[in-house]
Order: C-alpha cells, then structure tokens, then sequence
C-alpha cells in the first residue's frame, strides 16, 4: 500500500529532539525518527517504551546455564560415570567454567536473534529509505500524511520548529 | 556543528562535520585500492601462502615435522595460540569495558579493536586443532554421542573448558562486532554507486534504517553484550592460564596465573591495537580521529597492564622461594640462568622495563617511540609464553628426560603463516568494511560541549507552537510503533 510521508528534515540533534517535543505536543503523530546515530532523551521525547530485551537477555542466559549443568551433570553423573582425577562423578567446582559460559553463549546469541527478529532486520537485496541523507549526516522527522492533511500548516509547524527542508515522499513498499 | 570545549580536548580533531566523518571513514571502502594496500596484501598472502605450506606438512607428514619431543611436547604451538588469544583480548575489552565506564575514546578505535579480535582469535584456534594431527576429527571436542558409545568429554579437563570458552569467545565477539557494523553499512550503502555495492551493502545492512525504535534496542543490545562480555573476556584467558595452573609441572602450578594471564593478555592486546592504529590512521588518512590522545590514553593502558606483569613475575619468583618446594625454586632459577636466559631475560626487559618508558610524557605522545614500543611489548609477550611453557617442561623432576627444544622450519612457518593470514584478514577489513564506527564517533563529535545543547535554528524568534490540531491526525496522538515498522 503506497504511503505518503511528510519528511522534515533536521541538521541538528538538539533541534530534532526539541522540535520531536513540540510537534508531538501540537498533536501531530510522528510516524518515525530516522538519524544516523542515537540521540540521548529521543526516547522519551517519542514516547518510546524501554526494551524488554534485558529481561530476555536474563531468561536465555538462565536457559543456557540449566542446559550446562543438566548436560555436565547427566554424561558425567549418570550416563557413563568415570572417575576422573579423583573427584566425584558430579564435580561441581569443575562445572564452573563450562557453564558459565554456555550461560553467556545461550544469552548474547538468543539475545541477539531476538533484537533482530522484534526489530524485522534480515539480509535483502533492497531496502527502501525515505532520505538516504538520514544514515549521513541528516536527522529525518516522518510523519504520514493523508489528502486530509494540511500540508502548509504541517511545513510550517516543522519549519518554527527548525527544520532546514521539509518535503514529501510516497512510499509503495515501507 | 562542531563545539569547541575549553576544557576538555577533542575526542575527534579537524573540525568535523557529520558529514565529514562519513565522507573521510566511506573514502577508503569506496576508491579503488591504492598501490600500498595492494604490495600490504600481496606480502600477507605470500606469508599466507608458508602458512597453508606448513599446514599441508603437518598434515600429511604428522606432527613430527615440528620441534616437538617427548619431555617437551607443548612448544611453539601453545605459546602461539597463547599469544593470539591474549592480543585478541584487547578488542573486546576497549568495545565492552570501556563502554561499561563511559569511556568516550573508544569510539574511534572499538570497530579495529573488535576485528583484530576475531582474527587473533582464527589464528589461535589453528594451533590446538592442528596440534591434534587430525584436525578432521576436531568436533570430538564437543560433547557429540561418538561411535564408541556413550563416551563423553571429559568436563574435569581445562582443556576442555578453553573450547568451550573460545567458541563462546570468538562467536560473541562476532555478533558484537557484526552488529556495531550494521549501521555503517547502511551508510555505505545509501551513497552505493555502483549495483554491487548496493546490492551487497543492502544485504550486510539487514534493512538498517536507523530509526529510533531500532537504535534504542540497539543500544540496549550493545550495553548488555557488553556487560556479559567483560566477564567473558575475563574468563577467557582465565581458563587458558588454567590449562597451565591446574597441573603439578613446577613453574606452572601458580595460583597467580588466572590474573597475571588476563594482564598480560590486556597487555599484549593494547601493543598490537597500537601497532595497527597507528599504521592505519597514517595509511587510511585518518590522524583526526585516532588523534595523540587516543595513542597516549592506550599508552598508559598498555604501561598499567605491563606493570601488572612485571609485580607478576617477581611474585612468582618470591612465591617459588617462599614455599620452600625445591622443585619449584629450581624451575625459577633455571629460567633466570638455565639455557634459555636469553628469552627469560628478554622477556623481562621488553616487557618491565621498556613500558616504564611510557611514563615519560615525550615517549607517550610520540608517535614514532610508541610504535617501535609496541612492537616490542608484543616480542615480549611472545617471549613470556615461550618461557612458561618450554622452560617449565624441558626440565622438571626427572632429570633424566631433560631436553632442549628447538623448532623446527615448520614450527616457524606456521608461526609466520598466521601473521599473513592475521593481515589478510584485516587488510580485506580495512579495505571493505568501514574501520571506524561512524554512528559512535558522530554520536560523540559534540561531547566536548560544555554548554549545553547549543540551538542552531533557523528561526531565531523560536516558539513552541500552541497545540494544534492537524486535518486527518487526532490531537494529543501519540506515537504509535506498534501498527508498522
């Protein structure tokens, strides 16, 4: 479905975050931030809700660290016990390292799969970018407009609002 | 939109602009390679070319083609494996510690840092698994159900542990390492020309856009992986002194090895991250973002860590005597003045006494002084392996199997063979991939701001607008991040 967007684009981040701040609060609906880097407090300007992400990080890591013990402890404990070096067939003090870093392991990667699977990042041939300025040096302001909208007003509320350009852009695949 | 700070120096020199670190970091993967990348790289791959010769007779003649023997059968293999994992350790730590303590310089040398890492880390995993004589039967370190029955690994074993802890090693600093890039290659890839380039950037970018959502997650992401890194890295090169610890040969079984083994490996890692900077921020153009200041900051790094290692070594001979083990005071005195002073003595004045240098402020902020010093922290550490490891075993409690050991032309080419193919790696780097983090030196190109946040609109007379209501937009809507993305 071909989207139409109204681009306001921002040569500073202190201007976007304030202009962010404002625009939300004359009630327009920014449909997404796009700068070349993360900008400290757009978060909350934007309303962004913190990331669960920690929390997953936590439970994959638990999941790694149960997956060590269980496998050290049943092949050397239970499925063929041996002696070795005269410590007991479950040597926990020798369990450490190997679990501590499956722990790790099972917590960076499932992490990571999931940041950039929440996040819809995968290889493809083309990807579509309203501004490629935006992965420059430009800070870009989206907000999507319908026929309804009016366009002087919305320019001229980016513009106070220190936006060097404003323009517009339609998008058949975003 | 640069702000000069009085009190604090640049992180980034020259008066950049955002734009101007795009252009200055995108100018190297963009043009064509220049004649001195093109003689840099064909000199690693002719090394590359003795490694994958040395290789091809390991193979098929067995490990008796090196200098191995019956008392000394840890050599050149380990103390090279040993030395590659420690040079690896300082990527990790400048991308994960200094990010946990805010330390803003490490934006311009983490993305070097962190690639260094992984091929240091490539070129340590070819020695144990060579070191099997039958590499094909490598993943009988993993806890596979084997053709035996139901045989398992040993887990009591620290050799074990370092798979483990390599594995886990070299893949978490990939994903840390691939995930910092992805935005950069986005960058690339919206000033592509060429179709290529779009297409191959399109598909290393993942579809970045840089939008606020993903860089929050994003930053999310590189704070926790780096908060389970620090204590990766740790634990790294822990359990590889452990390798060592764990054992009753006398110079090995030390306590202190867990600690002094991270030191120096830090120690080690900073030399070779120095050796590279320098060479790139000179051949790459690049002397405003790798500025003195990061040479001196990573200067004084590699001279605390030195002297971690220096206060190792005598406590290591105070301990020897200490514990009234004869054994263990001969492995001592014999390395002082045993047949093998020379690397024992080489090993403590190039890596006690040469870094004390680093002290002196003319030798910190002096470009040529901190290379060749560099260079000799790393023949130093090189040197600390080899007398652990061959002074330690070529005499131990029975003196009627002392030998000595000396490599042989294979034990050196493979050796030299993971240089080259160390540089080949981080030549193919630095040519297609952007070597400096170009979002995290943007993001901190006004740190030195002292004023706040100086506005620069275009308005003068700004004015926050009343709230309004816009046609086909509901007032007071939020942002909603939910129904697209």
């Amino acid at each position: 479905m071909t989207k139409r967007f109204a681009l306001g684009i921002f040569d500073d981040e202190d201007v976007l975050l304030h202009a962010v701040e404002n625009v939300r609060e004359a009630g327009v609906k920014i449909y997404e931030v796009f700068t070349p880097f993360p900008i400290h407090g757009i978060d909350d300007a934007l309303g962004i809700e913190r990331s669960r992400l920690p929390i997953a990080a936590f439970f994959f890591g638990l999941t790694g660290l149960s997956f060590a013990l269980w496998m050290q402890i049943y092949m050397l404990g239970f499925d063929w016990p041996m002696i070795i070096g005269g410590k007991p067939h479950i040597a926990l003090p020798a369990f450490i390292p190997v679990s501590f870093e499956l722990t790790v392991l099972f917590c960076c990667h499932g992490m990571v799969i999931t940041f950039y699977t929440i996040s819809k990042l995968y290889p493809r041939w083309k990807t579509p970018v309203l501004d490629v300025r935006s992965t420059d040096d430009k800070f870009v302001m989206a907000i999507e407009v319908n026929e309804n909208t009016d366009m002087t007003k919305l320019t001229q509320l980016l513009r106070n609002n220190g936006a060097s350009e404003v323009n517009q852009k339609e998008m058949s695949k975003f | 939109m640069q702000h000069v700070s009085p009190v604090r120096e640049p992180l980034v020199t020259g008066g950049k602009t955002y734009h101007d670190v795009t252009q200055d970091v995108c100018r190297q993967v963009e043009a064509a390679p220049n004649i001195r990348w093109m003689a840099a790289l064909s000199v690693a791959l002719l090394l590359l070319g003795v490694f994958f010769y040395s290789v091809y007779r390991t193979l098929w003649y067995g490990i008796g083609e090196w200098g191995l023997n019956k008392t000394v059968g840890w050599a050149w293999d380990i103390t090279n494996f040993v030395w590659w994992v420690g040079i690896g350790h300082a990527g990790t730590l400048i991308s994960a510690v200094l990010l946990l303590f805010r330390q803003k310089w490490r934006t311009s040398i983490n993305r070097a840092a962190e690639a260094m890492t992984i091929f240091a880390v490539i070129c340590a995993a070819m020695f144990p698994v060579l070191h099997m004589g039958r590499p094909w039967l490598a993943f009988w370190v993993f806890p596979f159900q084997n053709t035996f029955g139901s045989l398992w690994v040993n887990f009591n074993s620290p050799l074990l542990w370092d798979v483990f802890a390599i594995s886990t090693y070299f893949s978490v600093s990939l994903v840390f390492w691939y995930t910092g890039l992805v935005p950069d290659f986005a960058t690339i890839r919206d000033r592509a020309k060429g179709p290529i380039a779009k297409v191959a950037y399109s598909l290393l970018s993942f579809g970045w856009k840089g939008s606020a959502k993903h860089w929050s997650r994003y930053e999310t992401v590189s704070l926790i992986l780096a908060g389970v890194s620090t204590p990766l890295v740790l634990s790294v090169h822990t359990i590889v002194s452990m390798d060592f610890a764990t054992s009753v040969v006398p110079g090995w079984h030390t306590t202190i090895f867990p600690p002094y083994f991270v030191a120096g490996a830090i120690f080690s890692g900073f030399a070779m991250v120095l050796t590279l900077m320098l060479i790139t921020r000179v051949v790459f153009k690049l002397e405003d973002y790798i500025t003195i200041e990061h040479i001196a900051l990573m200067n004084k790094i590699m001279m605390i860590t030195g002297s971690i290692v220096g206060v190792a070594y005598i406590t290591e001979f105070f301990i020897a005597w200490y514990s009234q083990v004869e054994f263990e005071q001969y492995a001592f005195i014999n390395r002082a003045t045993g047949p093998y002073w020379w690397a024992y003595w080489s090993m403590m004045t190039c890596n006690v006494i040469t870094p004390q240098l680093v002290w002196i402020r003319r030798v910190r902020y002096s470009i040529p002084l901190t290379f060749i010093l560099s260079i000799i922290v790393n023949i130093g550490m090189w040197f600390e392996r080899f007398v652990i490891i061959v002074t330690s075993l070529h005499r131990d409690y029975l003196p009627s199997s002392w030998v000595m050991f000396s490599p042989s032309i294979i034990d050196i080419g493979i050796y030299v063979g993971t240089i080259g193919l160390f540089f080949t790696l981080f030549l193919l780097f630095a040519k297609f991939f952007p070597v400096i983090n170009m979002a995290e030196v943007k993001s901190v190109l006004k740190y030195t701001v002292d004023n706040g946040p100086t506005y620069t609109g275009h308005d003068p007379h700004h004015h926050t607008p009343q709230p309004a209501t816009t046609h086909g937009v509901p007032a007071s809507a939020s942002v909603n991040y939910d129904k697209h993305d």
